[in-house]
């Protein structure tokens, strides 16, 4: 069948099945070119298999809980989403998070997700203890930091293309509610964010969202968020019985593909200009519940439709500490020149980050969507180039589309990865879209 | 609302997602199947999930000898009892092999209405307790495509139909479920239509709001009442000739 991602762009034909037993995973394996797929949340062709695709949602049972370490076991396609709802009225909260809950654990792992705390915390790597991964050959090894160490860390980052993970060991974080304390700084250009973000180092979370159809002395102006856990006496009133418990909201359906002229350079100029006059007059304090801080747009289920058919695609990198600010002047120049501004856009400040095949880097990372058409495409390699030119390099779990060349010129291990993987017979077994496009 | 719940037949989807659901309210969880040993990992996920207490009970629907020994067994009377058992099998060879028509009526027929009866006994000495049966629109009509498993749950429904009747004045209530398509392993191998077709989540659900509303019949997708009326309303000398 024509698999996609969640950019629904590209359309892939794999053979996708949904085993419920590992003897029916070691099966699919064994027949090669095959990868494990969790929510497709991913956007571009990581999840869909060069061959056979494995939606391993069916993996979704909780195994223990220690209440005196916070480590959660569970099969690997439990959702970020159950973990919350399960334990966050006890008290415990995930401890690193992406911009979505509607993601498996699986496919955190394999993505090595990272969230707003990566200046503090490091990706999700670090909250994680052990998986339990099947091989090409059907066997199952557990690895972690101290036990088959190296195909732990290539796990982690390794987009699938090391083994099918079955389980896994991750701790959660003690929270004292449901609710975060949050800052807003308007920074009114790049540099002021830039500042906003070094100055704020020691926040436990911290992103900016920033407009990129601002031009001129506004360039990079951005909201920068900060978030703190909120003590239970700083929830609002009415909800301070029950702390864990914020409000839920109604949950909206985007309804269907929109046409291709709903986002256009007008109307993604207005929106960002909206939003941050809305954001500026935020500026200071403010309590907000969990969902809306972390998981803004999974109030609004299916909203890739916003691109319409033809999808969309994202473009993120990560720029060294070092040169991330004149990187970073350089890519929103290029972009707000272009006149093809994206509607929505993350800047974020990565701290270090220790694996061997993870995204993250020490330094900024900037994260774009854009419609697929003629005049965004001919963008990216605009970008690429200057990714390239300040020691940038790409996000595996957003791609769809960069080059292979330029892949491997930006990240030399995906070659010392893929060498790995053919040393350790893991190149046959598994293998996706992506892995095929980027020689991974 | 922390009375036990059983669930017969535990280890297809809808009976997970069943389990969930009214785990997710507190009740402690009685999971019975055959094999029930080899249920530890949903044992595990239910108490990991919700923290409340769960037990395993082997059950074999077919081995109706042994329902009675298997309900008095059961640790402490549960006061609502789900039974999801059943298997679809392939209509043709359903037609063509006796065995296998012999398994599917007894598993989606006997099998669960012995064991409800035999709980209906019980919870009607009690004076309390909700019985659900999970049957199928398949049985509201016999239709070419799976006039095989249709009839048992066609058997099934009437006999939920009868056992209601007979316990209403006992202050015990059974819920007849028809769940129209469910996006399940057993139908994985189906092509179903998006709209008709609910995920096991919609009928744990349906379910859970059924047993505290006190419903008698319900589809859990409310399309499949219209689909399932124009169907039976079809003069038998039109429906013949269609396949549907």
């Amino acid at each position: 069948m024509q698999l996609s991602g969640w950019g629904n762009f590209p359309k892939r034909t794999t053979q996708l099945t949904a085993p419920r037993t590992e003897a029916e995973v070691a099966a699919q394996i064994a027949e090669g070119r095959a990868v494990a797929r969790g929510n497709g949340r991913s956007y571009g062709d990581s999840a869909i298999g060069a061959a056979r695709t494995l939606d391993m949602r069916g993996f979704d049972r909780m195994l223990s809980f220690n209440a005196a370490t916070g480590q959660l076991v569970t099969e690997a396609g439990v959702m970020l989403s159950d973990v919350i709802d399960s334990f966050l009225p006890r008290g415990w909260f995930p401890m690193v998070t992406p911009g979505t809950k509607l993601i498996t654990l699986g496919g955190a792992i394999a993505a090595d997700v990272h969230g707003k705390n990566h200046h503090v915390e490091g990706s999700f790597r670090a909250c994680v203890d052990w998986i339990d991964l099947m091989g090409p050959d059907g066997s199952v090894t557990r690895c972690s930091r101290d036990e088959n160490a190296e195909l732990f860390g290539w796990t982690i980052g390794g987009m699938g293309l090391t083994g099918v993970i079955l389980r896994c060991a991750i701790r959660l974080r003690s929270v004292k509610s449901g609710w975060i304390r949050q800052t807003m700084i308007p920074a009114a250009n790049l540099d002021e964010a830039i500042t906003a973000f070094e100055d704020n180092m020691a926040a436990t979370y911290s992103v900016a969202w920033i407009d990129c159809a601002a031009k001129g002395a506004a360039l990079g102006r951005s909201l920068v968020m900060l978030g703190e856990h909120a003590e239970p006496g700083e929830v609002p009133p009415r909800y301070r019985a029950t702390p864990f418990n914020a409000p839920r909201r109604r949950k909206k359906t985007f309804p269907m593909n929109a046409p291709g002229f709903a986002l256009n350079p007008l109307s993604v100029r207005a929106f960002n200009a909206l939003y941050y006059w809305n954001g500026s007059r935020q500026e200071g304090q403010q309590i907000v519940d969990w969902d809306g801080y972390f998981y803004p747009l999974d109030a609004i289920l299916k909203w890739n439709r916003l691109y319409g058919r033809k999808g969309f695609m994202q473009f993120q990198c990560v720029l060294p500490q070092d040169r991330a600010r004149e990187g970073l002047h350089r890519l929103m120049s290029a972009i707000s020149e272009s006149g093809q501004a994206s509607f929505l856009s993350v800047l974020k400040r990565f701290g270090p980050q220790d694996s061997p095949f993870s995204f993250p880097m020490e330094g900024y990372t900037l994260a774009l969507d854009f419609p697929r058409h003629a005049r965004a495409i001919a963008l990216m390699p605009e970008l690429d180039a200057i990714t390239l030119d300040h020691g940038g390099r790409f996000y595996l779990a957003k791609d769809s589309r960069v080059p292979a060349d330029t892949f491997a010129t930006a990240d030399p291990r995906a070659a010392a990865f893929a060498q790995w993987r053919r040393e350790n017979g893991l190149a046959d077994a598994f293998a996706s879209a992506q892995s095929e496009r980027l020689h991974l | 609302m922390t009375h036990p719940v059983l669930i017969l037949g535990a280890r297809s989807d809808m009976a997970r997602a069943t389990a969930r659901a009214f785990a997710a309210l507190g009740h402690p969880i009685q999971l019975a199947a055959r094999n029930a040993d080899s249920l530890q990992a949903e044992k595990a996920d239910l108490e990991t999930r919700y923290g409340v207490e769960v037990t395993l009970h082997d059950f074999d629907a077919l081995d109706v000898e042994r329902h009675e020994g298997f309900v008095d067994g059961l640790p402490v009377l549960p006061r609502i009892a789900v039974c999801a058992v059943g298997t679809m099998g392939e209509q043709e060879e359903n037609e063509k092999d006796p065995a296998k028509a012999v398994a599917v009526l007894r598993s989606n027929f006997e099998g669960p209405a012995i064991v409800l009866g035999v709980l209906a006994d019980r919870f009607a000495h009690r004076g309390s307790g909700t019985l659900v049966g999970i049957s199928s629109v398949a049985g509201d009509r016999g239709r070419a495509s799976n006039y095989v498993y249709g009839s048992a749950k066609a058997g099934f429904t009437a006999f939920l139909s009868g056992l209601r009747n007979r316990l209403a004045k006992q202050n015990v209530h059974v819920v007849t479920v028809k769940p129209g398509f469910v996006n399940t392993a057993m139908t994985a191998h189906l092509d179903l239509p998006a709209k008709l077709t609910a995920e096991p989540d919609e009928v744990a659900g349906a379910i859970v709001k059924a047993v505290k509303k006190q419903r008698n019949i319900i589809y859990v997708r409310s399309i499949w009442w219209l689909v399932m009326s124009i169907i039976c309303a079809l003069p038998e000398m039109i429906f013949k000739k269609t396949s549907i």
